[in-house]
């Protein structure tokens, strides 16, 4: 009863949280719900005993790439919402795409048949803690990915060097 | 440790990349910096084709399909880096840099090449778009590659999302992200299931953002336009190969026994990239953005080749780009080597004041358009030909009638070239450099289209 | 029933944690003072009562009572939100250090990672604060500030990276047992560059001398705190000493070999372990306390930039280094 009741209350939140987000004028009050948003995700983490998920979902999502939003909504100095033009208005328009999007969603949950496969069952992992068999999983079945990801993360540096660093002279 | 092997190509580029990134510190010459860029494309293509095989698991293979593309990558990041050599938008300070995310971009589109498995697909994916990106963007100063870039990634990111969407579906379905478990799953009945439906339009979305077909093109013009031309040239050809690469083998052989269900959304997105390609490539003013919907076009013509959704098929659409590729390359270094060669004003007269370019870009134009002897006929007619094999003879007539249509923005240049009287204020480069590749690309779009069997895969 | 024993014994913990830090906080100014003054050839607080004891709880109700001033262009609410989310992420904080053996009152399996999380909560609470508070001098104070944390921040996770190989896990209490039969019973010594680049880095996340940029007075008159006063200032003051605490506290645990004794100590001296692991913990912990306040009585401080430089140039480099050697190391020496 408890894990349900407390499922509901992280569920619920969720989506309020996010309307506030998309809703509020102030982006500042916008970022800070977002925080609010990504605490309340990382909880339902842990209801999957994902523990460091959860703790990651904080540092990276809260505490760094949230952070960068922040610093830009305030370099920007944009206190209120700047009123631009759209090329579609019709909240319609939107509706009809949520609905379809949530419609999707909820056919393809329906669906889903996916059974845990492979040694990681609950228990195994409740065993051996889940940032172990997270480690050992990434560092052995998904390693060429992992490493790929640091070519990735190399490009943002590359870029960040020609877009945004002093005009260099000869 | 011996799966690494399979790697080698990829290995020693990368390592290559981060020791021009390194001497780079010491070395600011373009032109040395590009000569080490191009050794080490060379060497890379010496190694591709002695892998062979699959590793990790199966996540990633390399076979003959994968060394044909790694290769093809190899000779768009030569020539990409002639262009850069040759131009003056690149400028000498930011050579390293350039180099490096042409690198970078060129090894993200390697590894789309070889991905089994739908995560290194993605991660792939990303480390080419992010580069190009960048790349489309690098000359800071004019805002048009601001707003190229800018536009570029606003829509690139939002295809990549559509294409994790897909991702995420097949998942939900398989339990897997790899390739072969797809096909297994689509061989075994599940092709009838509504989640594979949704998944696949995503993932076609997602490829038609990639490949600039209509109507996901909107990013293309402005992004063709507004990068550096040596860029536009670039990302004409290579990003667009891979995702080619990458998509033939998503469709072909994971969801190959699916064929029915995606052959009617692909059969619009051919019918439209052709059309609408062409047509508005009619009412463009500015030569750089003809081309770009011209890219736009053929994009469609190879479509034709994916939607046969057989070995032969994709066999075609090889052979089509890399014919393309020498093309469109040899294209976009004329233009280069104009002054103001966006403008149609600049081809006034060419033949009389450069009789040698204007003959290149003769052969670029006829080749283009698909008239023997040039290499684009080959291509166009394997694509027609696999695609009426496939039983799509109604699609093929619509393509070559919009093929007659391309005919005429193409020819209407070769008039402005060889008709229109000279105007002497328009310079033309001396760059030694960008003369070469012209003449490389020519002479390669003669002779794959006289002998045709040098690049027929098969 | 069970289960409202267990939450009520949890939240008498969680309250008796509390408190001890409170004091512990209120005598560490105390401390702080009477140090800085002997250094500096002084003799610190001795006036209100016994050689200046109760001078702490003269401060507090000084505050509590002092004017609280509310400028006329904050966000309200944001402006009182600030202080509170510095002080509840740190204080959370706590909960994860053991003080003596399993005595945490969550034994995670991701403690550290936890401190880092709340950590990078807190620096909301300092943006939030520079920002609402309408004034240039808080903003800079907080953008620096937030920036400063961010990019230490990095260095201080990869340093440990180091400790989590060798104790082969990131649990502290595990952290803590494994180092017993180091050397010396500490991963100071293995992982002394680690350590060194751990200790810079815990300057620079509590905006202490020589990095307290965000506060530099001279330039930015208080940075995020030059609009708050009284009471909503007194818990930016607490939380600023809670975090030194708990940085002291992840030194003591991770590096210092925390509540545990060393093995040989224990084989030659059986009777120590009697002795409570609190005592040996507060010991490193006051130790440090001790190393904070004379680094702020010695060394000057840096210039923004300079601070940057050491920050991503030196320490992160030198940090990812170390996880390499040690991770070599550990796969193919010991």
């Amino acid at each position: 009863m408890l894990p349900e009741f407390f499922f509901g209350y992280f569920a619920c939140a969720i989506l309020g949280l996010a309307m506030l987000t998309v809703t509020r004028k102030n982006l500042v009050h916008s970022v800070l719900w977002m925080l609010l948003l990504f605490l309340h995700i990382a909880c339902l983490y842990l209801f999957l005993n994902a523990e460091f998920l959860a703790v990651i979902q904080v540092i990276v999502y809260a505490g760094a790439i949230l952070v960068l939003f922040l610093f830009l909504v305030m370099l920007l100095n944009l206190r209120e919402e700047h009123e631009a033009r759209r090329f579609v208005k019709a909240w319609q328009g939107r509706l009809a795409v949520c609905i379809l999007l949530l419609t999707v969603i909820v056919i393809s949950v329906y669906k889903a048949a996916v059974q845990p496969t492979g040694g990681y069952s609950i228990t195994f992992i409740n065993e051996m803690g889940h940032t172990k068999v997270l480690g050992t999983v990434l560092f052995n079945q998904y390693v060429l990915p992992f490493l790929m990801t640091a070519l990735v993360l190399f490009v943002p540096m590359v870029a960040a060097i020609v877009l945004a660093m002093k005009e260099r002279k000869r | 440790m011996s799966e690494l092997r399979l790697l080698t190509p990829e290995i020693v580029l990368t390592v290559c990349m981060l020791g021009i990134f390194l001497s780079g510190l010491a070395i600011r010459s373009k032109g040395m910096l590009g000569l080490m860029t191009i050794a080490a494309a060379g060497v890379t293509a010496y190694l591709v084709p002695s892998a062979s095989g699959t590793a990790f698991e199966g996540m990633f293979v390399a076979d003959a399909y994968s060394s044909f593309f790694k290769l093809l990558f190899m000779l768009t990041l030569f020539l990409a880096v002639l262009l850069a050599i040759g131009s003056r938008t690149i400028r000498e300070e930011y050579a390293t840099e350039y180099y490096c995310l042409l690198m970078l971009a060129s090894i993200g589109m390697m590894f789309m090449a070889s991905a089994n498995d739908l995560i290194i697909l993605y991660v792939g994916l990303e480390l080419m778009s992010l580069s190009v990106y960048v790349l489309t963007g690098f000359q800071r100063e004019s805002r048009w590659s601001n707003e190229a870039a800018m536009k570029y990634l606003l829509l690139g990111t939002f295809a990549t999302a559509i294409l994790l969407f897909g991702i995420a579906m097949v998942y939900v379905l398989t339990g897997s992200t790899s390739i072969a478990a797809v096909a297994l799953y689509v061989m075994t009945g599940g092709n009838t299931d509504p989640v594979l439906g949704i998944a696949l339009l995503a993932i076609i979305i997602a490829f038609g953002f990639k490949i600039a077909a209509v109507p996901f093109h909107m990013w293309a013009p402005d992004a063709y336009q507004g990068a550096p031309t040596p860029v536009t040239a670039f990302m004409s050809v290579g990003p667009k190969a891979a995702a080619f690469a990458a998509f033939g083998r998503v469709l072909v052989e994971g969801f190959g026994a699916a064929w029915a269900e995606w052959a009617p959304a692909v059969t619009i997105l051919v019918v439209l990239t052709v059309a609408g390609g062409n047509l508005l490539a009619l009412r463009q003013d500015n030569v750089k953005r003809m081309f770009a919907y011209s890219s736009v076009a053929h994009a469609g013509y190879m479509l034709l080749g994916v939607l046969a959704g057989t070995i032969a098929g994709m066999q075609a659409v090889m052979t089509y780009l890399a014919i393309y590729a020498f093309m469109n390359m040899g294209v976009f270094t004329v233009m280069l080597m104009l002054e103001n060669g966006e403008e149609r004003s600049a081809y006034a007269g060419l033949a009389k004041r450069q009789p040698l370019l204007a003959g290149a870009m003769l052969i670029f134009l006829f080749s283009l358009t698909g008239i023997p002897p040039a290499g684009g006929f080959v291509g166009k007619l394997q694509v027609f030909l696999a695609a009426v094999d496939a039983g799509q003879t109604v699609l093929v007539v619509v393509a070559v009638i919009f093929s007659v249509v391309s005919a005429f923005y193409y020819l209407r240049l070769v008039g402005t070239m060889f008709m229109r009287e000279s105007e002497d204020s328009v310079s033309c480069s001396a760059s030694k450099t960008l003369l070469f590749a012209v003449i490389l690309t020519a002479f390669f779009v003669l002779l794959l289209g006289i002998f045709p069997s040098l690049v027929l895969v098969g | 029933m069970e289960l409202l024993v267990t939450i009520a014994k949890t939240v008498l913990y969680v309250a008796a944690v509390f408190g001890v830090t409170l004091l512990h906080v209120a005598y560490a100014t105390y401390f702080e003072r009477k140090v800085i003054g002997r250094m500096q050839g002084r003799i610190g607080p001795v006036e209100v009562g016994f050689r200046g004891l109760l001078q702490p709880f003269a401060d507090m109700v000084k505050s509590l009572f002092k004017e609280d001033i509310i400028p006329a262009a904050a966000d309200r609410t944001l402006f009182f939100l600030a202080p509170v989310i510095v002080v509840a992420s740190v204080m959370t904080s706590l909960a994860v250090i053991p003080f003596f053996n399993n005595g945490a009152i969550a034994n995670l399996n991701v403690g550290v990672l936890f401190i880092f999380a709340m950590a990078s909560l807190a620096v909301y609470g300092i943006i939030v604060a520079g920002w609402s508070s309408n004034s240039k001098y808080s903003f800079f104070g907080s953008i620096r500030s937030a920036a400063q944390v961010i990019s230490y921040e990095i260095a201080m996770g990869i340093s440990l990276a180091g400790v989590f190989l060798m104790a082969g896990s990131v649990n502290l209490n595990d952290i803590v047992l494994a180092q017993r039969e180091q050397p010396l019973g500490m991963f100071a010594v293995l992982q002394i560059v680690g350590f060194v680049v751990f200790v810079i880095s815990a300057f620079a996340e509590t905006n202490r001398t020589p990095f307290d940029l965000p506060e530099a007075e001279t330039e930015l008159v208080a940075g995020y705190l030059t609009e708050y006063s009284g009471f909503r200032y007194a818990l930016f003051f607490l939380a600023e000493y809670i975090s030194m605490y708990i940085m002291a506290a992840l030194i003591a645990l991770c590096y210092l070999g925390g509540w545990a004794l060393p093995g040989f100590v224990t084989r030659a001296l059986p009777f120590l372990e009697q002795v409570p692991g609190i005592i040996w913990f507060l010991i490193k912990v006051y130790a440090f306390m001790f190393f904070y306040f004379w680094v702020r009585a010695t060394l000057p401080r840096y210039r923004f930039d300079q601070l940057m430089a050491i920050g991503w140039k030196i320490l992160i480099p030198v940090s990812v280094v170390n996880i390499v050697i040690t991770a070599f190391v550990k796969r193919w020496l010991m």
